[in-house]
Parts: C-alpha cells; structure tokens; sequence
C-alpha cells in the first residue's frame, strides 16, 4: 500500500541547495510508487517562477524538471495564495506545468493548485509523511 | 512507535544535530523504535570521522557513532549529497580512485531509496532542518 508524502518546499530555486536536493528526493519517492504531492510556501513559490535563468549566476539550471515530474504521476502542485500575493505574484507567474491524465483520454490538465493558507493546511492534514526542505 | 528521522543540517552550523540526537535518545529511553536516521544536505557533514572540535565542545560525530553502538541505531548518510561534500567510505573512495575516507564508524553510506523506505516503514518520520 502506498502512502502519502508531501514534500514542502520553502526555499528560493537558488542561493541554497535546498531546492534541487528535494527535487531527487521527489523523484526517488516516485520511483517507491507513493502517492506524491509537493507544497510551494514561502520564497518555495520561485521555484516554479516562469523565466529561470541561471547563466548569471554559475550554476545549473534545473525549474524544466518540475514539468517533466508529471511523467512519474507527480502532478499535485499546491501552491499557497498567500505566499505568491505577499512578493507580489500571480498564477500567471508560473511555469504552466502540465501532466497527461492516462484516466481521460491522456488529456492536458494543470498539476498546478492554487490554495489558501487554510486549505494548505487542510491538503498537509491529510498526509501520511511530510518532508520538508 | 516506530520512526524514521531525517537529518537536514550539519553538525555545529545548525542546532539540527543536536535535537535530533536528544529527540532520538528520549525516543529510546520511552521504549521507542529508531528504524533509521537518514542524512541529507549538509546533513551529511554528521558521518565524517575527522571532525577536532574544541575541547570544551561536544563531539557531535562521536555521539552519532555511540548510539548506533550501543542501541544499533542505522545511520545513512545520502550517497549523492556525500558525493557532492567530500563524504567517503573505504569502497566508494576507492571506486573514485581517492586516496582517503573519512566515514565514521555506525555510519554507512547508500541511496536516497534508504530514506523513502525509511519514511513507509516507519509509523511517524521527523525532520530535524532549517
């Protein structure tokens, strides 16, 4: 029996390592057939931000994996209003990630789920492991 | 209960350490299972052996290494987080053609599936980070 796991992301892309470390831990957690949704809090929602670049900066750009998590039915984005309103952002900020719902026809639907701090709450509730990173 | 415990941040940058090994120890001492401790991050920097604090100090790596000694705790260091910060055991050195290892004793070193194991096995998981 799978479990639930929610992995809470609330760091910036870069400037720590945080954020990409996760993303493996994601992946691996896919692979053990869990049942796998990611939280964006805090500066987490930049890690999904539309218009990444990195070359600037030196390191490895990486936000085109969170589109590709959908292939390892990783399509439960929950990403809290509150945090995207407090720096100014909207959902129209974010990277458009997509999974294909083998259930309908393998149809293009939005892994992306804007949440109130309440629901947040609630979705993190229902959890059987929460990681945080 | 049973429970597996991750360890985010390294030894003495960060309290992490320190509450997880006093959780851990209360754990135990409240008749409580410890399934595995699993170190990511900086986490990592807990496994090395070379570690010379001051004197007056805790040796955070030693306490690590007494209690998978005396209560046979598991004690995984991430493989790939290890790789990235100079973390070695004897084989992994040698299959990078390094000429030293730094693991300390209790501590072994595998793949981040010891952890999401880890995380089904046990009946609770608590993260000690950032």
């Amino acid at each position: 029996m799978s479990k639930k796991f929610m992995y809470v992301n609330r760091k910036a892309p870069y400037g720590t390592v945080y954020a990409l470390e996760s993303l493996e831990v994601v992946l691996i957690a896919a692979a053990f057939e869990q049942d796998v949704s990611l939280a964006f809090i805090d500066d987490g929602v930049y890690q999904i931000a539309k218009g990444q670049d990195t070359k600037g900066i030196g390191m490895k750009g990486f936000s085109a994996t969170y589109n590709a998590l959908g292939d390892y039915d990783v399509n439960k984005f929950y990403v809290e209003r509150e945090s995207l309103e407090e720096r100014g952002l909207t959902e129209d900020d974010l990277m458009p990630i997509v999974y294909e719902d083998e259930n309908d026809d393998w149809a293009e639907k939005p892994s992306v789920k804007i949440v109130s701090r309440a629901e947040m709450a609630q979705v993190l509730s229902e959890q059987d492991v929460t990681l945080s990173f | 209960m049973k429970f597996t415990i991750l360890v985010n941040e390294g030894p003495y940058q960060h309290q992490s350490s320190d509450s997880a090994l006093q959780f851990i120890r209360a754990a135990l001492e409240k008749g409580h299972e410890i399934f595995r401790v699993f170190f990511y991050h900086d986490g990592v920097n807990n496994g090395t052996r070379l570690a010379v604090p001051p004197k007056d100090d805790r040796l955070i790596q030693s306490e690590w290494s007494t209690l998978a000694e005396e209560h046979g705790v598991d004690l995984v260091i991430c493989i790939a987080a290890a790789q990235r910060r100079g973390l070695m055991d004897a084989d992994e050195a040698k299959r990078q053609g390094l000429d030293a290892n730094n693991i300390a004793p209790g501590f072994r070193i595998s793949g981040l599936g010891q952890l999401i194991d880890g995380n089904i096995e046990a009946d609770r998981t608590i993260v000690f980070g950032d």
